[in-house]
């Protein structure tokens, strides 16, 4: 029936445009071994074009701009309010300085990212594939450009099967240019998480920085060109293990974008022709439109796919279309399975076992008169979002997020670290009194210097001294740290003859900061000679 | 061999198979890929300039040295002068600089120290033991007890010249008489001064032996080992009365040691391991604790 019909029918293809467009994993074409087809996505507008630009203009935002945001240490410390700095073993986000020893904190939020990937994937799909994953904003980003110098789809269709000229070279040198411009930027930004931003820059630019920066840049320029102007969806299809992740994460109540073919279906070209003649038609008017925007290029109609990241582009495409027939929008929109199907069985033939066949819908059973979608079908609301589930997850979220701040404002800021000296293990002196050595590292971590009386707690007798440091024996050691550094200290502790225990005894060092504040007490071992020598 | 037309050739791929068939199942003989084959050329290419380049082909008594000339020996010597040729600075300002300097600079100090420490595991931890702590015969070099004197500069002349060492002119020289053998004190003589000897340090002793003892220690030891056997560092003469004993604090070992005394023998350093190692050992030492 189709074939026979002209292409510019007068009557509904006269309000919008058709497109020649096949999505490149229909079933007719699949093989096991094909070429990749080429995807020349169009240009989408709408709501949700919009929200991406968003969320685009903000993500780069952030990825660009924070290693230049300044943040006041005092004159010790680093001034880049986000600084991963590896030489010096540290961490600063804003606020906090994180230590080696406290990555739990790093593992922690590492932990919050991934609830948080499944309490989002579990309400809203792949929101984080469609919106926010590196690879779909950079992928963005380098369409603009390729739009730029080459123009939308049609153009760039013709310009592909043009011989070269030198027009072609123009627009393809351009567009690789910035292309590579955009790689650099990229790979440079990364470097300043690791650096000073402002001196790095500088010796960035006068060849005066690491050999591992401009590695690290010639990688990531690499990188970001391939996969976002060369790679593009195959990355998301073939190299990211998420989409087959997703299945595990999306049950029949996660809103994922979908094709309503309960008001569709029958699809076709003449919708208000064969209304008007008393054939009952869908909402689908088959203009591939939605095919023509997909960055990944394939038929949202066939159902959820593993290609499909819900960038929702094809909403904005059909909704545009919707709105010039004059119908109503959201034939392709975010749905849950269990809506959908609830509106097929509406839709379809009353009584059947199993699924719906699409051949048995009948539109008339979704619509009244008046054309408009009946009372009994299911829309998208907010008991979509929240249900038990991701409730679970959302609270399992704001606890580890609450734990995490928690153990932040009650960490210690001061740790102490005894290692008993092992050869020898004592010593006995002229006198008879026995000598243990320890290597005693006490960690200020505050941007200040902090003076700790150290003590001997639970060892009679004993005295302590560290010569190395100016320590004469004596109950107490006092001991300055400087801000944010640790100090190792060698100290003897001396146990006079009438005292000693034969064997081994515990003890405590006790650290505390002179003038009050903090103090840490660490568990230690003082030898002696055992009973039968 | 088969020729083409004999091929199994997969009717859904047009590849062409192994000929292995298992129920039915078999296996296709893909092609490797394009960018594994021309790495693997290449790896082929670069192994034959590896081979002119550098010595690579073992014959019977030596290998083609190749046109680089590159050798280990030579690789590693080059290495050990550049390390030699940054340490010296540091190495030179501990040679020109008294001990009382390299304590008070940090820097130097904590070089003399860590360089002490590994020469010391190298040439002395065999009688001393790894971590300083001695054997009988082998002083404990942590504690307090010095024979021959526990200040640096005590210390680095025990080192640079060593203890009864018949090569060098300045070693350190003591020698006790040997009283059993040569006669000097009959039997019961020495067993009273034993019993002398173990008072003297607060041990358990036959206190009538010990006051024949005592006068026979002021004859024949005080000299040396002072009135109150409190031992003379000048001499090398231990003390006697403290908690320690270089050889053994039993009533036989002390007895054997006053009838045929043993010598321990220390080889001089200063000559083998030169002024900046021997002054480096010497911080080391100082630093173990007992140093005066």
């Amino acid at each position: 029936m189709l074939e026979t019909m002209p292409k510019q029918a007068p009557d509904t293809l006269a309000a919008t445009e058709t497109y020649d467009v096949e999505a490149v994993n229909s079933k007719e074409r699949r093989e096991f071994y094909a070429a990749r087809q080429k995807i020349h996505p169009k240009r989408a507008s709408g709501r949700f074009r919009l929200l991406k630009w968003w969320i685009m203009a903000i993500t780069l935002g952030i990825y660009y701009l924070t290693p230049w945001i300044r943040w006041d240490r005092g004159p010790l410390a680093p001034d880049q309010a986000v600084l991963i700095d590896l030489a010096n073993r540290r961490f600063y986000f804003f606020f906090i300085e994180i230590w080696p020893q406290e990555f739990y904190f790093v593992a922690g939020m590492l932990v919050m990212a991934g609830i948080g990937l499944f309490l989002v994937t579990s309400t809203f799909g792949r929101a984080w594939c469609g919106y926010t994953c590196p690879q779909t904003v950079w992928v963005d980003l380098y369409l603009v450009v390729e739009r730029f110098f080459e123009g939308d789809r049609n153009q760039r269709i013709k310009l592909d099967a043009a011989p070269m000229s030198a027009s072609k070279l123009a627009k393809r040198t351009a567009k690789h240019a910035v292309w590579l411009l955009i790689g650099f930027a990229t790979g440079g930004a990364w470097i300043f998480y690791f650096a000073d931003a402002p001196s790095l820059a500088v010796d960035f630019f006068t060849g005066q920085a690491a050999f591992v920066a401009y590695s690290t840049v010639a990688i990531l320029t690499a990188t970001t060109y391939i996969f976002g102007g060369h790679m593009r969806e195959q990355v998301c299809t073939y190299m990211c293990p998420w989409p087959r992740i997703q299945a595990a994460m999306l049950d029949e109540h996660s809103l994922t974008v979908t094709y309503n073919d309960w008001r569709g279906e029958p699809r076709s070209r003449h919708a208000k022709r064969m209304r008007r003649e008393g054939v009952a038609t869908g909402d689908c008017v088959d203009c591939n439109a939605c095919v023509a925007v997909c960055p990944m290029g394939i038929d949202i109609r066939d159902g959820q796919q593993l290609e499909c990241i819900t960038c929702a582009l094809c909403i904005d495409a059909c909704d545009g279309v919707m709105e010039k027939l004059g119908f109503e929008r959201g034939l392709i929109s975010y749905a849950t399975l269990k809506d959908y199907n609830a509106n097929m069985a509406l839709a379809g033939a009353a009584g059947g076992a199993g699924a719906v066949q699409t051949e048995s819908i009948d539109p008339g059973r979704v619509r009244d008169e008046s054309g408009r979608l009946v009372g009994g079908v299911a829309h998208t609301g907010l008991h979509s979002i929240i249900r038990p589930r991701t409730i679970l997850y959302a609270v399992v979220y704001a606890l580890m997020g609450i734990a995490l701040l928690v153990a932040l404002g009650l960490r210690d800021r001061l740790d102490v670290n005894v290692l008993h000296d092992r050869n020898p293990v004592f010593v006995k002196l002229s006198d008879g009194s026995i000598r243990n050595g320890y290597q005693v590292k006490i960690l200020n971590m505050l941007g200040r210097a902090r003076t700790f009386r150290l003590e001997i707690e639970g060892l009679p007798g004993a005295i302590l001294a560290a010569p190395q440091d100016g320590i004469d024996p004596g109950e107490e050691a006092r001991l300055t740290v400087d801000p944010d550094k640790l100090r190792q200290v060698r100290v003897f502790v001396q146990v006079p003859a009438d005292h000693v225990v034969p064997g081994a005894s515990d003890f405590r060092f006790v650290a505390s900061e002179v003038g009050g504040g903090e103090s840490a007490t660490v568990e230690a071992n003082f030898e002696a000679p055992a009973e039968d020598r | 061999m088969a020729d083409k037309a004999d091929k199994n050739v997969d009717a859904f791929t047009g590849i062409e198979t192994t000929g292995h068939n298992w129920d039915g199942i078999t296996e296709l003989n893909s092609p490797l890929p394009r960018w594994w084959l021309w790495t693997f050329y290449a790896t082929i290419i670069f192994s034959i300039g590896y081979m002119i380049y550098y010595p690579a082909v073992p014959l019977i008594e030596s290998a083609t040295r190749g046109v680089s000339g590159i050798t280990n020996r030579q690789i590693v010597a080059e290495e050990l002068a550049a390390v030699r040729a940054a340490k010296a600075p540091i190495v030179d300002k501990i040679v020109a600089s008294d001990f009382e300097t390299i304590a008070a600079d940090d820097e130097l100090f904590r070089f003399a120290v860590a360089g002490g420490n590994s020469l010391f595991k190298v040439h002395c931890s065999q009688c001393h033991g790894s971590g300083a702590q001695g054997s009988p015969g082998y002083p404990n070099l942590n504690d307090d007890v010095w024979i021959w004197g526990g200040d640096m500069d005590a210390i680095y002349t025990t080192i640079a010249h060593g203890i009864r060492d018949e090569a060098d002119d300045d070693t350190r020289w003591s020698e006790m008489p040997n009283f059993g053998t040569d006669e000097l004190l009959t039997g019961e003589e020495i067993a009273s001064v034993t019993q002398f000897v173990l008072q003297l340090s607060g041990r358990d002793h036959d206190a009538v032996q010990a006051t024949a003892g005592a006068v026979i220690f002021e004859e024949n030891c005080a000299s040396c080992h002072g009135d109150a056997g409190e031992g003379s560092a000048e001499d090398g003469a231990p003390n006697l009365a403290d908690a320690l004993w270089h050889y053994g604090d039993s009533e036989e070992i002390i007895r054997a040691q006053i009838a045929q005394p043993r010598h321990g023998v220390m080889p001089a350093w200063g000559e083998r391991l030169g002024e900046a190692n021997v002054k480096q050992l010497t911080v080391y030492v100082h630093s173990l604790g007992g140093g005066e």
